[in-house]
């Protein structure tokens, strides 16, 4: 194995939060941690608090057992400080692993959601009515049920979408013939046999962890060589707010934990319905709830690689639906990302949501505003950044091509500054030659920077004309990725798998 | 090295953009070797026939650095480091130029007009034309009807070229051409002019013989008017 892995872009954090402010949150998190505590739906789960020290007691609750666990602010310090602050994430071809470090703000953009619906674009010409000869392209779009073609098709895309680095599948597979009982290694197989690129997914079903875990096995080359590059991760939303932990998901956390592979111990409460709205109180509250999680994962195995994984939202006030691109998720997101580097904890967090329902204007603000700014906050591991709309209920092809440029544009706009004393020395060279000129001008000088990479290309989807051609334009450009060679996985690696993870669905194998 | 070494070094530094010796060029790894202006001085040095150097190495390497530019490989700074070569070349051959029997493509004076202090792409144009093999009078910026009149005059150029990037400026530009009217010179010198806030539409209005879009676009002008 190679030491190579993703540079993705190192940022110098915009940080919202004093140390002092930090502090109080912290603190704020602890003591909600000892009380009120956490109500534990997993029996093991609360045994396992309760052999390291927590205070735990069984009660009743719509005729269920509930564990109440009240946790001790030393018990979670230790846990989380035996965190690892760094590691690995796998991928297919090494060059694309991704290099997690609590103490260096390196940003890497992904995928994510699990939408139930694909949005298809195409192009059609309207007249005037006013003027018949006046024409417009204006999209049309056209809502398709996710299936296992369309998630082979989007980690096609993703495998050639430069600014994307890792990948959680964006689309649902709703498939007759698909289960839930072979819904883990259909989804899995679509993604791994289409991408190179780190995968990430949610687990339905503990019980089929083995067949997933063995089909990366298989293609990792052996068990010992998965957990050098774990190609794939999970992510587990082990509480339900406020501070509930539901026992199918602690299930599938021990078994995670136990099988030697990442996981995200992700967060999603919303504020004003199941977190205080203000910052200060959704911020504390998420903030116990993964460090419970954390806690938990580090209890079952000393040392096992986990993220913070922080999705909190706020609710409209009109429905109740989560409002993701507005000021407060840049807040609440930018406080959990400053707590996690606190943690030396890798933080996953979240950019790109909004609630428009198609590509446009309303959807480049709510990106743009999330994207730039959790990139700014230097979290690790930024997923739902392509392709999503209607909050995170439809993905868009089209829409993740923009992302991307976009994601792109962040990217090289919070590359480190190239200022040092030799670049200033040639700074004064440059404008002492160019002032003896009679031009008195920089053009050609430009084109060692050109040529470095270190200027960026214009927007890549604008129109020279008076009519905006973003969609049209990267409806060409996702064309162009559609014909490309798909990287499956080499023939005997697909025949192996398909004679040892039963339920996969032939029509995936037509693919290789 | 030989005479045919220098004339094509030369070529490969035109394509390059490499003035002098400390430049970088559009490859990696030419700065500190000979370029442009060090060639030629060898050339003049080794007493080369000037013309030998003008049709072999700086007329062809133009077109290919043209092409490049067409495909999209060269961008406007490479095509501007490109045209400094030859006018560097240009004019460091000037004296021997005439006695090769080298013609240059006419005289071209050029100028912001006066209360315009913008002279970015006057400057862009002024390096195209010259690196194009036009012997190019630059007056500068905010530069008087009168002064411009007068140099039109004495030099008995055959272009003139007026620059404006402001609303308020821009009418400088039919003053002159109707003081050249009023001089009985209009009929010698073709006027072209460019700028923001120009358009076709006022270069008819004010009786211009061309409007430039950019550097690029007076160039083809220019080879249209030539022919």
């Amino acid at each position: 194995m190679s030491d190579a892995f993703r540079q993705g872009t190192i940022v110098n954090p915009y940080e919202r939060l004093n140390s002092d402010q930090i502090q109080h949150l912290h603190r704020a998190s602890l003591a909600i941690l000892a009380e009120p505590g956490i109500w534990c739906y997993s029996q093991r789960a609360a045994d396992l608090f309760a052999s390291a020290g927590a205070k735990v007691s069984e009660t009743t609750e719509h005729g269920q057992p509930v564990w109440r666990v009240s946790l001790p602010a030393g018990l979670v310090e230790e846990a989380v400080a035996k965190t690892p602050s760094s590691f690995i994430l796998g991928a297919r071809d090494p060059a694309n692993r991704l290099m997690l470090d609590a103490q260096t703000p390196r940003i890497y953009f992904g995928s994510g959601s699990e939408t139930n619906v694909w949005l298809e674009t195409e192009m059609h010409t309207f007249a005037s009515t006013q003027a018949p000869e006046k024409t417009l392209r204006i999209p049309q779009y056209r809502e398709l049920r996710g299936s296992a073609d369309l998630l082979c098709r989007a980690a096609n895309l993703c495998e050639h979408l430069t600014h994307l680095d890792f990948f959680i599948r964006p689309v649902n597979i709703q498939d007759p013939g698909v289960d839930e009982t072979n819904h883990d290694v259909n989804k899995f197989f679509a993604s791994l046999n289409n991408i190179t690129k780190h995968v990430q997914a949610g687990l339905t079903r503990l019980e089929s962890l083995p067949d997933v875990v063995r089909m990366a096995e298989i293609i990792a080359g052996g068990k010992e060589a998965l957990r050098r590059n774990p190609l794939l991760s999970f992510i587990a939303c082990v509480f339900k707010s406020p501070l509930q932990l539901v026992a199918d998901t602690a299930d599938k956390v021990f078994a995670i934990v136990e099988a030697g592979l990442p996981l995200v111990i992700s967060s999603s409460p919303q504020g004003g319905s199941s977190a205080p709205i203000q910052e200060a109180g959704m911020v504390a509250q998420i903030n116990a709830e993964i460090l419970a999680g954390i806690t938990m994962v580090q209890l079952i195995r000393e040392g096992a690689p986990v993220l913070y994984g922080s999705v909190p939202v706020r609710a409209r006030m009109d429905d109740l639906h989560d409002l993701y691109g507005c000021p407060e998720f840049n807040q609440y997101n930018i406080d959990c990302a400053q707590l996690a580097r606190h943690y030396q904890v890798p933080c996953y967090s979240t950019a790109g949501v909004g609630d428009a329902k198609v590509p446009g204007a309303q959807a480049m603000f709510e990106k743009l505003f999330t994207h730039l700014y959790m990139a700014m906050t230097g979290a690790q591991y930024i997923h739902y950044a392509f392709g999503l709309l209607d909050r995170t209920n439809t993905f868009c092809p089209v829409q993740a091509v923009i992302d991307n440029e976009l994601i792109g544009k962040v990217k090289h706009c919070l590359r480190a500054p190239k200022i040092d004393e030799d670049e200033a020395k040639a700074a004064v060279a440059m404008v002492n030659k160019v002032m003896g000129t009679s031009h008195r001008l920089y053009a050609r000088h430009a084109r060692k920077a050109i040529h470095a990479g270190d200027v960026s290309e214009p927007f890549a989807f604008g129109a020279k004309d008076q009519q905006d051609r973003v969609v049209e334009l990267a409806l060409a450009e996702l064309e162009s990725i559609d014909r490309q060679p798909r990287k499956h996985l080499p023939q005997p690696v697909v025949d192996e798998i398909f004679d040892r993870v039963p339920g996969i669905l032939p029509s995936l194998r037509q693919w290789t | 090295m030989n005479e045919q070494e220098i004339i094509e070094k030369i070529a490969f530094n035109v394509i390059q953009g490499r003035v002098t010796e400390e430049d970088e060029g559009y490859d990696e790894g030419l700065e500190g070797q000979p370029a442009v202006a060090e060639l030629v001085q060898m050339v003049i040095e080794q007493r080369i026939d000037a013309k030998k150097v003008v049709v072999n190495a700086l007329t062809g390497s133009m077109e290919t650095v043209g092409d490049k530019f067409d495909k999209g490989e060269y961008l406007i700074p490479d095509m501007l480091a490109s045209a400094e070569c030859v006018g560097a070349a240009m004019d460091l051959l000037g004296p021997h130029l005439a006695d090769a029997g080298v013609q240059s493509k006419g005289k071209f004076v050029l100028a912001t007009v006066a209360g315009d202090l913008h002279d970015i792409g006057k400057n862009i144009v002024g390096i195209m034309l010259k690196g194009a093999g036009f012997d190019v009078l630059d007056l500068g910026n905010d530069v008087s009807s009168e002064r411009i009149v007068a140099q039109v005059k004495d030099t008995g150029a055959r272009y003139l070229g007026l620059s404006a990037l402001l609303t308020t400026t821009m009418r400088e530009m039919g003053a002159i051409i109707k003081t050249l009217d009023e001089e009985g010179m209009r009929s010698q010198v073709q006027v072209l002019i460019g700028g923001a806030p120009t358009s076709q539409s006022f270069a008819d209005e004010i009786g211009a013989d061309a409007y430039c879009r950019d550097a690029f676009h007076a160039i083809d002008i220019l080879k249209q008017m030539a022919g």
